[in-house]
């Protein structure tokens, strides 16, 4: 019942934003709904739980709202209900999401709300997940939803937005008991059903084909392991082969954006035994098609990457000065092209001033021992 | 978002050094105290609230000196620079935000009411989470 819930919540709160009830009372309200839910299905389950919630969400609205008297506009206004229609589904996960993603809230803001009123998270999970208090986090949403009322509806949504907040959901991995990567893919897929723009195919990809790697991206005590040293038999295969599957008929649209280029990057890699036989050519043309989409200078350091693989270290080196000195992991970029060019003295004192400027633990740690290897190899 | 460490010391930027804190009036350690209640209320409120803690001026250095022997133990040190007053860890959502919130902190009124204007300083935590580069 858990997950039925968890999928039906967004989807009857978003219908009843749609017809017109703010995003905090409207959350109350499917939340009470929810709550009778548990009560009553145990011993009275419903025929077809979507339309009994909607209407018992509906419901508590409309009582709050009477209660409210000092809101007889938005009374007024909620009365003119529109029919229900076949396709609403998911024309209601799609603007719950543009909500959420709302351009007037802050990417940290909208990762809360959305996690919250699309995936149904509790806030102290959410809390958990990012590491600050449950009151701090309670705080964060509440503001979210206030900022979004306040800024209205009315704007159109922003696709590109909703997929940068559920990218950044993605990454963020797990540090808690919620499996945040996991949670952004089942969101993804969710949102998939919702629209056929081909770069919610390519996210999705994208996020199938790095999801399906993570068993061998760490040691069992969290420490890093790099591509090249990675063990290829513990890759999810078949979360691989769906990855594939989605990003062939994304491409097949013919409207090529960033997700897309990344996921056929991992694809490409996936396709490797080895670091020797992956296709670094076919790596770096994918790279230059990103280029053309992004000015991101983190692609121009990773297209750097793919070059010194094509091309060899001193082409990479080339490559690496078009990318500005302030991007994050440069040096450590600098260091294994000068070590991949037997310059090992330079590489072990950038891999050193790589780690110094690490940010994060794994990453300090992992460029540590690089610069440890190379001083005592 | 990103977590920072917001450090207190007893570091202050006027030339003349603030009165240590045993020689204001009631009333301005009244005042000092609900500003710092007020710092942290605002950072709670804007969801970016993660820590505060105080810490006895009084603290000993330690080390291990060997197996079956007792810990060394040093100082206490009298030298206020090296002191740690406290601390605050905020989660926001730029360096720029987390040097206002500094600012804000180092706002607090000392003797007369005035802005000590402490330096505090700002340390970015290390993440636990990293994307891959390939």
């Amino acid at each position: 019942m858990e997950a039925l819930v968890r999928d039906l919540a967004p989807q009857v709160l978003g219908v009843l934003v749609r017809r017109g009830a703010d995003f905090a009372a409207a959350e109350d309200a499917v939340q009470e709904a929810l709550v009778e839910a548990v009560r009553r299905w145990p011993d009275d389950p419903p025929a077809d739980p979507k339309p009994w919630l909607i209407t018992v969400a509906w419901r508590k609205f409309i009582d709050a709202s009477r209660r409210e008297s000092a809101r007889r506009t938005r009374e007024e206004r909620i009365h003119d209900e529109p029919a229900p229609g076949p396709a609403e589904e998911h024309d209601d996960t799609l603007q719950l999401l543009f909500l959420c993603c709302h351009p007037a809230l802050t990417p940290a803001s909208a990762v809360a709300l959305t996690l919250r009123a699309v995936g149904g998270l509790t806030t102290a999970q959410i809390a958990d997940a990012y590491l600050v208090p449950e009151p701090t986090m309670g705080q964060r949403i509440s503001r979210a939803k206030r900022t979004v009322a306040d800024a209205g509806v009315g704007a159109p949504g922003d696709l590109s937005r909703v997929l940068k907040v559920l990218y950044l959901v993605f990454n963020e991995g797990y540090s808690g008991d919620v499996d945040l990567a996991a949670e952004a893919i089942r969101l993804t897929r969710m949102l998939m059903r919702a629209s056929d723009e081909p770069e919610v195919a390519g996210l999705l990809a994208l996020m199938l084909l790095h999801h399906a790697r993570r068993t061998a991206r760490w040691t069992a005590d969290g420490a890093l392991v790099p591509l090249a040293e990675q063990d290829r038999s513990l890759w999810d295969t078949a979360l691989i082969a769906e990855g594939v599957e989605i990003l062939q008929a994304a491409l097949a649209k013919d409207r090529l954006g960033e997700y897309q280029c990344q996921a056929a990057i991992a694809a490409l890699h996936c396709d490797a035994r080895s670091t020797e036989e992956t296709d670094w050519t076919q790596v770096l043309e994918w790279y230059d098609e990103l280029v053309s989409l992004t000015d991101s200078p983190v692609v121009a350091l990773n297209r750097a990457v793919a070059v010194g693989e094509a091309d060899g270290p001193l082409a990479g080196l080339r490559a690496l000065q078009e990318v500005p000195a302030d991007v994050p992991r440069r040096t450590a970029v600098e260091a294994w092209l000068h070590e991949r060019a037997g310059d090992v003295a330079i590489a072990a004192t950038l891999y050193a001033q790589a780690a110094s400027a690490a940010r994060s633990t794994a990453e300090r740690d992992h460029l540590t021992k690089q610069a440890a290897r190379l001083r005592h190899g | 978002m990103a977590k920072y460490l917001l450090l207190k010391h007893y570091r202050g930027a006027k030339e003349i050094p603030c009165a240590p804190m045993d020689q204001w009036t009631p009333e301005e350690v009244e005042a000092h105290l609900a500003f710092m209640g007020h710092v942290a209320n605002t950072f709670r409120e804007r969801g970016e609230f993660v820590d505060a803690q105080a810490l006895a001026p009084e603290g000993t250095f330690v080390r291990y000196d060997g197996e079956g022997r007792a810990p060394v133990t040093d100082g206490p040190f009298a030298e206020t620079k090296d002191l740690i007053a406290g601390w605050m860890v905020i989660d926001v959502d730029s360096v720029e935000r987390a040097h206002e919130a500094a600012a804000f902190l180092s706002s607090a009124p000392g003797p007369g009411g005035e802005p000590i204007n402490e330096w505090i300083e700002v340390r970015p935590f290390l993440e636990h989470t990293h994307t891959d580069v390939e």
